[in-house]
């Protein structure tokens, strides 16, 4: 076997060890083996997913050679479940793969504990009927499920998971926690012994803009009564200013400085969106509450008191131009607030586990300096059961959608999407399926999808006569290519849920593959 | 069931619907019927460039997309570090050329299609090799190659009196390109839409530190290892290029970077991150590749038969926070060098092939020295390989005017290293060249029309 830490090289670059142990450590059961299926464990088996389930009841037929890589020629007639288990555990042997030849619709009815052994389900290609019972199976069990499906040029992905709370939420494009606006006493200090008007002009051009932004705004704040520049001319003027204090063109430090200066102009105090998190009721803890908040609970607690209305510092400072020694100075400077907070927020955690009757240490110090590290990104995802979206959407959005043309395709595709199923309940066979009595199929899609309209409370809303007659053509074909596609978004999203890193999709991913104008649906 | 043209029986039981059935929301040459279906197996031919995390993906999804012709091109050999995406490739395969393993496996699995394999370089493929592709993939990392393949493409393009591009000669595109989660897949119709160089700004240049950085105040694990590798490993293996494939030399980089940033009290080197640095490394994941490069295929699938509209023309997607993807319609570059009319160019008759060659080194928006010379089919000038550049060298003193068989405008093709200092690289440009003289009175004669 290869080293592991080689083979995963360009992935534990993005989640890190720990998020590689969760996935190893993880559970998948995929129900039917078609392409979509297929292809979303492929690219969990080739990470290294702890072990797989493939549950399929159908045999390999010549029409699955066409769109599903994982079955061949040798495969016709035999299982489905047991040829594509076959070839993704070729694909690494680390992982534990194993099938049930079995319909999932007949487990779905008749075995609905099968389902809490996994940590996730994959359900692809099912009914609407299916998708509730299992959703209802699932949620029940505390089993995250992800349902998958494509049909000709469109398809959909939806999680659905009661609660889903991320501490490494890693965005791409955060303000970074300097309190350039609102120093702690240290970093106080640390500025005022750094001379802005040096002589000497190296030494000049390598105070890193940190010091420069703290001065200055010090400075700002005592010639304004106490505030910062808000306008947009004081900002201008505030950049004039540091302008002002450069000796020389080439000082790349003041130029950082300017740059950088609208961190000074960001509101101080925690953003909307983490006190959000921090007024849900489950941050009000009992014996039952989760470690993620009885982590927020103690959050709450330190911003309150200690904090003074702010989360604990990062502890992390950008590169930027510096010397040598003042750069490392502040990164350890900032690294000691980060641990004096941290130390305040875990005796915090450990006297709320007490006060509600658990071990005081059943939290670990690394999960604690995690969540402190990571506290302004904490993010708490809900998914509604797909029963209520399907008979009660959130109308004002639905309608919303019907109406804006950038949607309209997609939202068009998801009330086809729903009516198909009804067809098929009806009609014992999807719209176009088969050759011949196209135009009866065109007009009884129309009919379903204009009644389920009506049904959702949109009374007069209608979808172009090209979208039906276009999911009429597709004859609910599973294309390779948009199966990968479907496949490869489902599997990025298991991966963010197992990690519990990155941050999952919110909503019902609706594929167009048409112009690829796909949109995420709120309803 | 009444009589029908598909056939539940058949491998094509789901591609037919799409390709066999009329529709309202298909490109505007949708033909539907078998001959399409057949058309698309026989005469279609695909190549995808690169066989690595898109380009196993690629093949495996235009096999399976209707295409029986492909071929696939790349240099690398198989590394162990590629086993976490690239899933045509096993352990035991480590070693061996990306695209013959790639090739070799999904032929074994989908029958009847068949992958020509091409183990080189893409420079090293004659023009003539890409002119016979329908359609071209690419699934690509790096930005130079992607620039080489965009301007063999372009080359390609010719223009009409009227300075429209001629429909025939157009050789669409589709590139894929993927960073951890997030990626981006365009469609590219050259002189159509906009080509690779025309939103080169979409490709910031990679971030260089500045040697003062390096060698005066280094602040972080990055700066140290760069200070080992860029300035350290010179100062003491004089001659002895770094190899970054050799683990010895990555772990003496390592080893140095560690002491100074001990010695500057700077966190965070480790080998892995001393490897990243390095050698840039780009972290990739399966789902992604598969995203991006299943977007591709339905994009090929759908320039080669019309079947549904295709994408206009730039698709990002991003699941970092949340899912999001977006399509944008970048505009084209009139003034393009790459995908416009050509860089207009004009001559005495009396210039030679060798004469012409040096003009192009001072030539301000070329720059190109050590140029090679086609026109048309035909080689002028090769620099390179020796054998070649004997056998072409005669014709270095005779006019361009007579070599061009006395046309008074022609187009050229040149291939060398452009650019400025260490910005050069290896490129082909298509040139316009009209002689003084012959040339003026055709002028005069458009200028008339």
């Amino acid at each position: 076997m290869a080293e592991p830490k080689t083979k995963y090289d360009r992935q534990l670059r993005i989640w890190g060890e720990q998020g590689q142990a969760a996935l190893e450590k993880a559970s998948i059961c995929l129900l039917n083996c078609g392409p979509t299926g297929s292809e979303t464990l492929k690219n969990l088996v080739l990470g290294g997913i702890g072990s797989i389930t493939v549950v399929d009841g159908s045999k390999v037929e010549h029409g699955d050679l066409g769109n599903n890589f994982m079955v061949s020629e040798s495969s016709l007639g035999q299982p489905k479940a047991k040829c594509v288990c076959a070839f993704l555990q070729e694909l690494n042997d680390a992982v534990k793969a194993k099938f049930i030849e079995e319909h999932p619709v007949t487990l779905i009815e008749t075995n609905p504990s099968f389902f809490s052994q996994f940590t996730l389900v994959v359900a692809t290609q099912l009914v609407e009927d299916s998708m509730v019972k299992l959703d209802r199976i699932c949620r029940d069990a505390n089993v995250m499920l992800i349902f998958a499906r494509s049909y000709g040029l469109t398809g959909f992905v939806r999680i659905s998971v009661k609660e889903h709370a991320v501490i490494e939420s890693k965005p791409d494009h955060f303000l970074d926690d300097l309190r350039l606006n609102n120093p702690w006493p240290e970093l106080k200090k640390f500025t005022e012994n750094v001379d802005l008007d040096t002589s000497d002009p190296v030494v000049h051009k390598h105070i890193p803009y940190i010091l420069i932004l703290v001065k200055t705004a010090e400075e700002w704040a005592k010639s304004h009564g106490g505030r910062l520049p808000s306008t947009r001319e004081e900002k201008k003027e505030f950049k004039e200013v540091i302008k002002a204090k450069m000796v020389a063109t080439d000082e790349d430090n003041f130029k950082e400085a300017i740059e950088a200066s609208f961190k000074v102009f960001a509101s101080q105090g925690i953003s909307s969106d983490l006190k959000r998190i921090l007024d849900d009721t489950c941050a009000e803890v009992d014996s039952g509450a989760s470690d993620f908040w009885v982590m927020v609970a103690a959050l709450k607690e330190f911003i309150a008191n200690e904090g003074g209305g702010e989360a604990p510092l990062e502890g992390s400072i950008p590169d930027m131009t510096s010397s040598t020694e003042l750069y490392v100075n502040l990164q350890k400077l900032y690294q000691a607030k980060a641990e004096a907070d941290f130390l305040v927020v875990e005796q915090r955690v450990r006297n709320i586990l007490k006060k509600i009757g658990r071990d005081p240490y059943s939290i670990s110090k690394t999960v604690i300096k995690s969540f402190c590290k990571n506290a302004r990104k904490l993010t708490v995802c809900r998914y509604k059961l797909i029963e209520e979206e399907f008979n009660s959407p959130v109308l004002p959005e639905l309608q919303k959608y019907l109406t804006d043309e950038e949607y309209s395709v997609a939202v068009g595709f998801y009330i086809l999407l729903r009516a198909v199923d009804r067809f098929s309940a009806n009609y014992n066979t999807f719209p176009g399926q088969f050759d011949g009595g196209m135009d009866e199929d065109i007009s009884r899609l129309k009919t379903t999808a204009v009644s389920l309209l009506s049904d959702l409370g949109c009374n007069g809303s209608t979808l172009t006569e090209d979208l039906i007659n276009e999911m009429c053509r597709y004859g609910a074909a599973e294309l390779h290519a948009v199966a990968a596609y479907i496949g490869g978004v489902a599997s990025q999203e298991v991966i963010k849920l197992i990690t519990r890193q990155f941050v999952p999709m919110s909503g019902t991913f609706i594929f167009n593959g048409i112009d690829h104008k796909s949109q995420l649906l709120s309803l | 069931m009444v009589e029908s043209r598909i056939s539940s029986s058949s491998r094509s039981r789901d591609l037919d619907k799409l390709l066999l059935r009329p529709g309202n929301l298909v490109g505007p040459t949708f033909e539907p019927g078998t001959q399409l279906r057949d058309d698309l197996q026989e005469y279609a031919r695909i190549l995808v460039v690169g066989a690595g995390g898109l380009g196993c993906e690629l093949l495996k999804d235009l096999a399976l997309s209707g295409f029986r012709n492909l071929e696939v091109i790349d240099m690398d050999r198989i590394e162990v570090s590629n086993l976490n995406r690239q899933f045509l490739f096993r352990l035991e395969d480590v070693g061996q050329p990306k695209a013959e393993v790639a090739a070799k496996r999904v032929m074994e699995r989908v029958s009847g299609v068949n992958i020509v394999p091409h183990f080189c370089r893409i420079e090293e493929k004659e023009l003539e090799f890409y002119s016979e592709f329908s359609i071209i993939v690419l699934g690509l990392d790096s930005v130079e190659a992607r620039s080489y393949i965009n301007a063999v493409a372009c080359g390609f393009l010719e223009y009409d009196s009227n300075d429209e591009p001629v429909e025939e000669t157009v050789k669409p595109m589709v590139d894929g390109g993927t960073e951890g989660f997030k990626g981006h897949a365009r469609v590219i119709l050259p002189g159509m839409t906009p080509c690779f160089e025309c939103t080169i700004w979409l490709f910031p240049p990679q971030v260089k530190f500045p040697l003062c950085t390096l060698a005066e105040t280094p602040r972080t694990a990055a700066h140290c290892i760069e200070y080992a590798h860029l300035i350290k490993w010179d100062e003491v293996h004089s001659g002895k290029s770094f190899d970054p494939d050799n683990p010895e030399h990555m772990q003496w980089v390592y080893l140095e970077a560690a002491k100074r940033a001990q010695l500057f009290g700077i966190p965070g080197v480790t080998y892995s991150l001393t490897q990243g640095v390095v050698k840039n490394i780009i972290p990739a994941i399966a789902s992604t590749n598969a995203i991006i490069s299943a977007a591709c295929a339905l994009e090929t699938l759908k320039i080669a038969s019309g079947c549904s509209k295709t994408l206009s023309n730039y698709l990002t997607y991003n699941g970092v926070e949340g899912l999001h993807t977006k399509v944008t319609e970048f505009v084209k570059d009139k003034d393009c060098l790459v995908c416009g009319p050509g860089i207009f160019i004009e001559l005495e008759t009396s210039v030679t092939l060798k004469m012409f060659i040096d003009q192009l080194e001072d030539h301000p928006k070329l720059l190109m020295s050590g140029a090679s010379v086609r026109v048309g089919g035909k080689n002028l000038y090769m620099a390179a390989p020796p054998l070649l550049e004997e056998m072409t060298r005669s014709n270095l003193g005779l006019p361009l005017f007579e070599l061009m068989d006395k046309s008074p405008t022609g187009v050229v093709h040149v291939t060398g290293t452009a650019g400025k200092g260490d910005k050069r690289q290896s490129c082909l440009r298509k040139l316009r060249v009209a002689f003084k003289a012959v040339g003026i009175a055709d002028t005069d004669m458009a200028g008339g029309a």
